[in-house]
């Protein structure tokens, strides 16, 4: 589903990604973990296209096409998705309204028809009750004026909503009390399925009690500097991220 | 009254004497004097107090000068080079339908999804269509006159009610008040009258489409709106024209009288011309826009979208004279490319419990340049009045700027004020955001900015509101990128 090889990607002068490689199937839930400034965002961020990166090597496909020749909102369409680290907020523009254009505009490119007012209010309700989630949602605008909680917890109602065939969860859980975490986490089991595939990127090992990787890799100085099973997460909450720099890179 | 007799005197005897040159043209050669103005009262068959009162404001207006505080730049306006009438050709080739408009008018309106005709029939919308200097088609009249509504161009108004016009024209903008209001009261070539009667809830908006038709022809349109007692209107004036290439000035004067517990809602879409990318060619709109509520509990709520014109020099005010009356400004400006605009309003609080409420927000892109201007004044007599303001300006690119320069003079002790400004950019965060779920850029832009505006929409009229959005993503399409 996602091949990337060999990534290298710059900010500034910056060298950020470098060389990092990482292949995830269908169905499959990868844990990225890693030191503070290690990369994990950017990485999240190179694979949606957000401006200000620049990759200066490697390459990533994603359903069979190249990811990065494309814009945003195209890799949308193809079914990515990233739940922000820090969510954005959009005041005035209803939460409601917002979601039904996005999946309009995602259905409409992927030669589907549009949902109507009726059956995507029906659609968004069932959702909701899913996430159990309060109706309120629908009418405040995008995440104005919304709580850490409240936003990391529109992030995963908008995934449920945009059924993405690949979600990036960048630290989703981050600052989340143990109720919030559970939401989160629930919502992201709920969404499981062995058509769709899971980067959930993460500081802390807690989520991983909540979501059963398949995988758990730790990113460091741009790479991938080891992978492993749900067990690596546990070893790492023991050992902490110190040996990284006292190692060098194993790779 | 000596001067009165004065004037009239001289009016005579100069009709007498110096009224030979007979304009026969449809369109005045460029040129103010006298002359001039006489030819325009003769033309419309005006009575003699209209005439008079054109003069005496013409020689107000000959000792003004053009304001110059406003935050606009702008070349010098030859005055001596416009031409102040044009008439419609010949009667037999004025529109006999709305069908007849201009079809780059019909264009737009196609473009922003609503067909003028079906929208006239849809909403049930009285449309009275301004063409050039004169009116050419006024519908849904019958079905006003029965309940008393006297929805007319101001020409007809000032043959067929001559009394009203006597009585409140120049009543709330005096043509002493400003150099943009003389000029207007000396030349102005129509508009739109509405009178409703004692009581009467006016049955449909009221709807006049204006538009600039004739090259290089100054507009100077006059609108007069009376509500009497516990009466109700709500107004809708939307403006588009076609492309050109010279600066045209448009100064309009709207005056509206609201008496004990009437309300009259006036809401503008405006997209003008605004001139080409380097700025050529746009309309220069300075517009005096004020209402009087003389009555308590008087309400009158100016809502605006202003898109277009290359200057925009307008602030809709309200005089808060009775006790408990209402005044609100809602304001959506954009200025993009080399548009300016200076707009704002004014809130003179002279009633005791009188209440405003400001809501404004600037859009700026390109290296549009706007500034809001208001100013709240809350005078000795008016215990217990309140205002709330609210600006905020969003800022698109880095070229352009925005300004808030509120003007607030309060001097009674128990006045309540509020006052609340903004300023903010769309965001890289914002686009890519709403990009990542699927959005393009365009559309990430126009959600972005029409939730910015939601407030103002909110306050407009359906089928209004619907028409001011499309508008806004239309004027905003490239802007950002
Ligand atoms: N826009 C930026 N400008 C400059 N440096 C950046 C920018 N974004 C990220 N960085 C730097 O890149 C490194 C990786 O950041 P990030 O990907 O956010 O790490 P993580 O998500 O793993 O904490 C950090 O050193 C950070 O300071
Ligand atoms: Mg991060």
């Amino acid at each position: 589903m996602l091949v990337v090889n060999g990534l290298r990607a710059t900010v500034g002068e910056k060298e950020i990604l470098q060389g990092l490689n990482l292949t995830v199937n269908p169905g499959e839930i990868h844990a990225i973990m890693g030191p503070n400034g290690s990369g994990k965002s950017t990485l999240a961020h190179v694979l949606s296209g957000r401006d200000g990166y620049t990759v200066t090597g490697g390459s990533a496909t994603f359903a069979g096409q190249d990811l990065l020749a494309l814009e945003p909102e195209q890799r949308a369409h193809l079914g990515l998705f990233l739940a922000f680290q820090y969510p954005v907020e959009l005041p005035g523009v209803n939460n409601t309204y917002f979601l039904k254009a996005a999946l309009n505009s995602i259905r409409k490119a992927r030669g589907e028809a549009e949902l109507d007012a009726v059956s995507f209010l029906r659609f968004i309700k069932e959702k909701l009750k899913i996430l159990h989630l309060d109706e309120s949602l629908l009418k405040r605008a995008v995440n104005a004026g919304f709580s850490g909680g409240e936003k990391k917890r529109n992030e995963i109602f908008q995934m449920a909503l945009l059924e993405p065939k690949l979600a990036i969860l960048d630290e989703t859980d981050s600052g989340l009390d143990i109720d919030a975490l559970r939401v989160v986490a629930d919502g992201v089991n709920a969404l499981r399925s062995p058509e769709r595939s899971m980067i959930v990127v993460t500081h802390y090992q807690r989520l991983l009690d909540y979501i059963q990787p398949d995988f758990v890799h730790v990113l460091a100085k741009g790479q991938i500097i080891r992978s492993g099973g749900k067990e690596l997460a546990l070893e790492l909450e023991t050992t902490g991220y110190g040996w990284i720099d006292a190692e060098g890179l194993a790779a | 009254m000596t001067s009165t007799t004065a004037v009239n005197d001289l009016v005579k005897s100069e009709y007498e004497h110096g009224f030979t040159t007979e304009i026969a043209s449809d369109t005045f050669p460029p040129g103010l004097d006298e002359t001039v103005v006489r030819a325009i009262s003769q033309r419309k068959g005006e009575p003699e107090f209209m005439t008079a009162w054109r003069l005496k404001a013409y020689r107000h207006w000959l000792t003004m000068t053009e304001p110059n505080w406003a935050a606009i730049d702008y070349p010098k306006i030859d005055f001596q080079a416009i031409s102040y009438f044009s008439a419609p050709k010949r009667p037999e080739d004025a529109p006999k339908s709305l069908d007849e408009i201009d079809p780059i008018l019909l264009e737009t309106y196609q473009k922003l999804g609503i067909p003028l005709e079906e929208q006239k029939v849809l909403a049930g919308i009285a449309v009275d269509a301004v063409f050039d200097s004169v009116s050419v088609a006024t519908t849904f009249r019958k079905s006003l006159a029965e309940v008393g509504v006297i929805f007319c161009s101001i020409s007809e108004a000032v043959h067929d009610y001559p009394d009203l016009i006597q009585k409140y024209l120049g009543s709330v903008v005096p043509y002493t008040d400003n150099f943009y209001a003389g000029l207007n009261a000396a030349v102005f070539s129509d508009g739109t009258f509405v009178y409703v009667p004692k009581g009467v809830r006016c049955p449909m908006e009221l709807s006049t489409y204006f538009r600039i038709n004739a090259r290089n022809t100054g507009q100077f349109e006059r609108t007069l709106i009376v509500a009497e007692a516990g009466a109700y209107v709500s107004y809708l004036e939307g403006c588009t024209a076609p492309q050109r290439d010279e600066n045209q000035l448009h100064a309009a004067v709207v005056e509206l009288i609201v008496l004990d517990d009437a309300e009259v809602k006036y809401s503008t879409v405006q997209n003008w011309y605004p001139g080409d990318a380097q700025g050529k060619g746009g309309i220069y709109n300075f517009v005096t826009k004020r209402g009087d509520c003389r009555g308590a509990r008087a309400k009158i709520s100016w809502t605006q979208v202003e898109t277009g014109s290359a200057i925009t020099w307008k602030y809709p005010s309200c005089l808060l004279r009775g006790e408990g009356s209402v005044g609100e400004f809602y304001s959506v400006a954009v200025t993009k490319g080399r548009q300016q605009a200076d707009t704002g309003t004014k809130m003179i609080h002279i009633g005791k419990n009188t209440r405003s409420t400001i809501v404004s927000k600037g859009i700026s892109a390109g290296e549009g340049q706007q500034t809001y201007r208001g100013l709240v004044r809350i005078g000795q007599r008016a215990e217990g009045a309140r205002n709330h303001t609210q600006c905020d300006s969003l800022l698109i690119g880095d070229r352009c700027t925005a300004n808030t320069v509120p003007y607030i003079e309060v001097r009674t002790p128990t006045a309540n004020m509020e006052h609340e400004a903004t300023t903010s950019k769309i965001s890289d965060d914002q686009l890519f955001y709403c990009r990542s779920r699927g959005l393009t850029e365009e559309d990430a832009v126009s959600m972005i900015v029409n939730g910015f505006c939601k407030e103002v929409f909110n306050e407009l009229p359906m089928e209004f509101a619907v028409e001011a959005q499309k508008l806004l993503s239309i004027s905003l399409e490239g802007a950002v990128g």
